[in-house]
């Protein structure tokens, strides 16, 4: 059932972000940055939580889940260390995907050279 | 400035160039986008189910997820597939991590011919940089609030 | 020599000697290669980077190889050429300059996006028309991965084009200009104005430049006080489908219909279904190859004796873009003719 539900919460979600793409002049990068700032706010306001518990990969794994995962780092690290931890939670619950993404795609500068398209 | 008038005939010209130009049928491109927006969330469950019953908490299990997803797509973009999937994917490929980090090879690798710190370095935050800034500064603001209601005790 | 007022009209020249074409190459990439006009290029490199190491050097070597050949087809020295006017899509021209630089032949390098052939074969002619040159090489580049890198997007990164997005050309375009030989001829020119409706979609270039190429029509009929049937055909650059479509409207509106007699050099190079290019070709390179392989062959051959050559460009840079400024364009006319007495070549 997992599966299931992973599929067409994620699938909706990308289906949604297709109307902006293809009906508003918002580039791809906009987009993203959108759609990690709503996700910040959606997990803010409690609203993600309990998605990410009925779809599980299907919310985490759209960049949604990355704002959710960025809140919810900021509010452990206050509810931790006080005020300092709003300079703390993001980049802790962020660091996996964006060392990863780094990491990886650094070495991948160095095995790969540029390819043309189609 | 433009005066009232070439604003108008502006106007005019740019709701003409929208009836004459086609645009991609949008049910179509959703349902691809679906699909495979659902595929990779489905790739995404499988990885976290079988790191959860390698007996990790939700959390380690979701980082192995995230780091295993962002693997695989920046092989995919090395070895050229990525740009393929997207191209039918749509919204599908870009709104899963997997598009974040697509961004991020694709700048790196497309931008070593100009040096390891001007060229990967700087450029490799083309895409991404905007994501990861304005993610902190999103969550900090939303934390900032949550930090002053904490001071007086709402919450 | 006593010079007689050759212009005419408000924005145009008629030579009294009209300028001869001499020669033309083209040089284009694998994806050109296979398009409707692959037979017709002088040279389609398999290889995207033409064994270089980046896309930049790629299109360099590009417009360097294309340059020599073109000389080499009219027959003559590359010393025997006074000047080159040469662009491409690049910041500063940089594939122009580095291109080139090895020939050691006097430079001026233009900037008009896609419509730089046309600037550069209005300058070449009224060098020469002005007996300021006896040769002159006229030339422009672009290269797909040297411009999608620079304006857009890194290769590998995965996204969707509208159907109103071009597909740059990568491919080089290149004719000596001299005083005889050749059968063909630059009778005269009308120049272009910026021409800008205030559009700022960069998907969509060809509804931005649309405007150019019907003001510099438009003008090319009131200055040399002619109809549309006076041209066997009329060329645009890289209008691309849609941009053909809103040309067409345009002069239909002034009273012109030029639908019978016109193409465009972003429609002639792909074949839009099979290649998967959405609205057509863009790019220097475009205008230059397709003027070179498509267009020239026409008029030799006498199938076009008289052309209106139209290259067309959008300019605008990523600033502009980002600070949401329009996308303003600019077509230049060249009468290309054939040569009555089949000329000497």
């Amino acid at each position: 059932m997992s599966y299931f539900h992973a599929f067409w919460v994620g699938g909706l979600i990308c289906a949604l972000v297709q109307i902006l793409l293809d009906r508003t002049k918002l580039m791809p990068g906009r987009v993203m940055v959108l759609l990690v700032c709503s996700g910040a706010i959606l997990s803010a306001a409690g609203l993600y939580r309990p998605l990410v518990e009925f779809a599980g990969a299907g919310a985490s794994v759209p960049l949604l889940g990355f704002g959710h995962l960025l809140w919810e780092g900021i509010r452990k690290a206050i509810d931790e260390s006080g005020f300092i931890g709003l300079f703390m939670g993001g980049f802790t619950s962020s660091a996996v995907g964006i060392s990863a993404a780094l990491i990886f795609s650094y070495l991948a500068s160095l095995m790969f050279k540029p390819k043309m398209k189609g | 400035m433009a005066d009232i008038q070439t604003q108008k005939k502006q106007k005019e010209y740019e709701k003409y160039v929208k009836k004459v130009t086609p645009v991609h049928s949008l049910p179509l491109n959703m349902a691809r986008a679906f699909l495979v927006g659902g595929l990779i969330c489905v790739l995404g469950q499988w990885i976290m189910n079988v790191c959860q019953n390698m007996g990790m908490d939700r959390q380690m299990a979701g980082a192995w997820t995230s780091g295993t997803l962002i693997l695989l797509s920046v092989l995919l973009t090395g070895l050229n597939i990525y740009p393929k999937l997207a191209k039918f994917g749509g919204a599908g490929t870009l709104v899963p991590i997997t598009g974040f980090a697509n961004s991020v090879a694709a700048s790196a690798i497309e931008f070593q011919k100009e040096g390891q710190v001007m060229g990967i370095g700087c450029k490799i935050f083309t895409i991404a940089g905007p994501v990861i800034l304005f993610g902190i500064i999103s969550s900090w603001i939303l934390g900032v609030g949550y930090w002053l209601l904490k001071m007086v005790g709402v919450v | 020599m006593c010079v007689a007022e050759q212009a005419v009209g408000r924005q145009s020249i008629q030579f009294q000697n009209p300028v001869s074409i001499i020669s033309g190459a083209a040089i284009v990439g694998k994806k050109e290669g296979e398009g409707p006009l692959g037979e017709a290029f002088d040279m389609v490199g398999d290889d995207p980077m033409f064994g270089t190491n980046s896309w930049e050097e790629a299109e360099s070597t590009l417009q360097k190889e294309t340059a020599g050949l073109a000389i080499a087809k009219a027959g003559l020295q590359k010393w025997q050429i006074r000047m080159i006017y040469a662009g491409d899509l690049l910041a500063q021209s940089v594939a122009s300059s580095f291109g080139i630089a090895d020939y050691q032949i006097p430079v001026y390098g233009l900037y008009g996006a896609c419509s730089t052939m046309g600037e550069a074969l209005s300058l070449g002619a009224m060098a020469v028309a002005g007996g300021y040159a006896q040769y002159v090489l006229s030339i422009t580049s672009s290269h797909f991965g040297s411009a999608e890198k620079e304006f857009r997007f890194p290769l590998s990164y995965g996204n969707q084009r509208p159907l109103s997005a071009t597909w740059t050309v990568t491919g080089s375009g290149a004719c000596v200009l001299g005083r005889s030989g050749g059968q063909a001829q630059i009778a005269g020119l009308t120049t272009g104005k910026i021409v800008d409706y205030g559009l700022k979609d960069s998907m969509n270039m060809g509804a931005c430049m649309a405007p150019a190429a019907c003001d510099t029509i438009y003008q090319n009929f009131m200055d040399f006080n002619r109809m549309p049937e006076d041209y066997d055909q009329i060329v645009t650059g890289d209008l691309g489908k849609i941009g053909q479509n809103i040309l067409w409207d345009l002069l239909l509106e002034k009273g012109y219909d030029i639908r019978k007699c016109h193409t465009d050099c972003g429609l002639e190079i792909y074949d839009g279904e099979k290649q998967d290019t959405h609205a057509g070709g863009s790019g220097c390179g475009c205008a230059a190859s397709v003027f070179v392989s498509y267009v020239l062959p026409k008029i030799r051959s006498g199938e076009w004796k008289r052309v209106l050559f139209v290259p067309t460009g959008a300019l605008l840079s990523k600033v502009t873009f980002n600070e949401g400024k329009s996308v303003p364009g600019i077509a230049h006319g060249v009468i290309v003719e054939q040569k009555e007495e089949g000329g000497k070549s």
